[in-house]
């Protein structure tokens, strides 16, 4: 039988993975980004398991919240990315140094 | 094993394996196909839980606009991805390192957890019964009710991500000749025209 602790193993699965992703691509903004999304379905899937298994409605409507923030966080981060790239030429983030930092 | 299980283990399975993928795959569209998987195994599992309109809400907000977002970066910028991804044999160690403690303190936290007595009791929204109230009704008599401050907000943040969206990618060209339409509106025939009466012979 599958319980909650099933899925909460792939939801810290998915979380680790997108923390390994970040360290391992620290050039590429584009996997970093990807693995943001990855961390952030990781929570979605914690909201919804402990909503379904404990029977609170709440859980889901913290997941629309996480999702909207998600997307949004999404369209910014590679619109900033496009900007980046067409000023620079790269999309190294090492090479970020544009406002002395 | 029932079918609900072998479900999940086909959904499980193919989420960890996809992300896993994601991440350290070289061709950047490959990631993002991968990337795809993932959010399409993760709605299978929230089918599973019950939560039927997360489900199609995330297949449609994930897999229809934010992974086509990155789709089209990905093939818009010219980036050589292989210089980039040259150093990733650098930072394997110190990244597998990392995942490895975290996944190990996450497992011993998944290990020792337990409910407490009263947690039943605390729920803010019990669900309803499915049979009489589907996921989607349950959902919506909720939002439109108790969290209706904090759904607008979520469309704010949305518009606002939308304006600064379009803030940051428009660009001024300045070697590009456009149309102005006050220009146009405001030309005076009178200023713009002037006739001269040019004698035969003679220039001007």
């Amino acid at each position: 039988m599958v319980g909650l602790e099933h899925y909460l193993t792939v939801s810290a699965a998915l979380l680790v993975i997108g923390i390994f992703g970040i360290f391992l691509n620290r050039k590429n903004v584009i996997v970093i980004l990807m693995s943001i999304e990855l961390m952030l379905l990781a929570v979605n899937i914690n909201l919804v398991a402990f909503s379904s298994f404990l029977g609170d409605l709440t859980g889901q409507v913290f997941t629309l919240f996480v999702l909207t923030v998600a997307a949004a966080e999404a369209a910014i981060g590679l619109a900033i990315l496009v900007t980046f790239f067409r000023n620079r030429g790269t999309i190294d983030v090492e090479d970020v140094n544009v406002m002395k930092g | 094993m029932s079918v609900a299980d072998l479900a999940f283990y086909c959904f499980a399975v193919p989420a960890v394996f996809a992300a896993l993928m994601v991440v350290t795959q070289r061709n950047m569209v490959h990631a993002v196909l991968w990337l795809i998987l993932v959010f399409l195994s993760s709605a299978g599992m929230f089918v599973l839980l019950g939560a039927e309109f997360v489900a199609m809400l995330l297949i449609i907000v994930y897999v229809g606009a934010v992974a086509v977002l990155f789709l089209f970066v990905v093939m818009m910028l010219d980036v050589d991805f292989e210089a980039l991804k040259s150093e990733m044999a650098r930072y394997m160690p110190v990244a597998a390192l990392i995942g490895i403690v975290i996944l190990l303190q996450l497992s011993m936290g998944i290990g020792a957890w337990v409910t407490a007595e009263g947690a039943p009791a605390l729920r803010q929204a019990p669900t309803p019964d499915p049979n009489q109230i589907e996921n989607s009704r349950a959902l919506g008599l909720l939002i439109y009710d108790k969290y209706l401050y904090l759904f607008q907000t979520a469309g704010l943040i949305l518009l606002v991500a939308m304006v600064g969206a379009i803030l940051l990618t428009l660009r001024e060209r300045r070697d590009v000749k456009r149309q102005n339409v006050l220009a146009q509106m405001w030309r005076d025939p009178a200023e713009a025209m002037e006739l001269k009466d040019v004698k035969p012979g003679q220039g001007l």
